[in-house]
């Protein structure tokens, strides 16, 4: 039983995500460091696109990184890097989409289908209510 | 009644229209920022001549192709006969962008294969090519006579993408005070 569950545990190790990119240089404050952590969590790889630059090791993602961090040591806002970002590379940059006229239909899609099947649905069912009556 | 019945047939009509179109987008190439707005600066290192710097203000009202090559990039070696067809073309200049690269491999290159750039600026930590928003190689920018971009390739360019895109853009945007 027990030999049993270490297994599973070790094979759940396998879902577990593997740990981000390693940095050469880190950053000593512990705050810039969280800030770091946070915005590369935020960033999109662009060549690896289903990474963020902290997970990924390509060579475009150890350069941004490096920009990041050089920007939070210069005192940069997290708004001025991600501006900073966003110039050089689009929106596309960002794992979150900003709300903009040109995505309102990728924030608000899911809400209004969702809003249309709960309504098809209730008209359903208020449908078969009445029906049975008329029937039976 | 029927209106209502072909309802959701029509929305899934629309649904796969929406997704049809969306399949033949290349999620690799992603429009740069900068197309219709104003060129960002450069600022390297001459590859050829490292006391030297190959700043972008030596192009100010003429247009120019930036380049962004490296040794490391095979695509970039299938490219190379349309960049040397492009310098013997004689229309626009190209300036080369040596991106995170080893001098003396760049060097070695370009000295077998041919140099077909005015100048190449070098930037072994890709500070230049993050300002040009640049994610891969080679990637090929056409900046007009007043500083503009107004056209990025992605990927190895042919000639006959060089005569649609480049060229066809050139006469339109003022072509004046380029080197013949």
């Amino acid at each position: 039983m027990t030999r049993s569950l270490g297994l599973l545990l070790l094979m759940c190790a396998w879902l577990v995500p593997v740990a981000s990119a390693i940095d050469v240089e880190t950053l000593s404050d512990p705050q810039l460091r969280a800030r770091y952590e946070t915005i590369t969590e935020e960033l999109r790889c662009l060549v690896c696109q289903n990474q963020t630059i902290a997970d990924s090791n390509a060579e475009l993602a150890v350069d941004l990184r490096n920009q990041v961090r050089e920007m939070l040591q210069n005192g940069a806002t997290d708004a001025q890097i991600r501006d900073y970002m966003t110039a050089r590379y689009g929106d596309f940059v960002l794992y979150k989409p900003p709300l903009r006229p040109r995505t309102w239909a990728l924030w608000f899609a899911p809400a209004i289908v969702l809003l249309g099947a709960f309504v098809a649905v209730l008209r359903i069912v208020s449908r078969h209510r009445r029906a049975p009556a008329e029937t039976d | 009644m029927t209106l209502r019945s072909a309802l959701p047939a029509l929305i899934v009509l629309a649904l796969i229209v929406l997704f049809w179109g969306g399949l033949k987008l290349d999620p690799r190439k992603i429009d740069s920022p900068y197309l219709g707005k104003p060129a960002p600066r450069f600022d390297m290192e001459d590859l050829f001549t490292p006391d030297q710097r190959v700043v972008i203000d030596e192009w100010a009202g003429q247009a120019f192709v930036l380049n962004v090559w490296g040794t490391w990039c095979a695509e970039c070696y299938r490219e190379h006969e349309t960049l040397l067809r492009i310098k013997a073309q004689g229309r626009i200049p190209l300036v080369g962008l040596n991106w995170r690269d080893e001098r003396p491999k760049a060097l070695q290159y370009l000295a077998q294969s041919g140099n077909p750039f005015e100048r190449v600026g070098f930037d072994p930590q890709g500070r230049n090519a993050i300002d040009w928003g640049v994610y891969g190689a080679p990637e090929t920018f056409l900046v007009d006579a007043q500083g503009t971009v107004v056209h990025k390739h992605i990927g190895a360019l042919d000639w006959a993408t060089w005569q649609r895109d480049f060229i066809s853009r050139l006469g339109a945007t003022g072509a004046q005070g380029m080197t013949p």
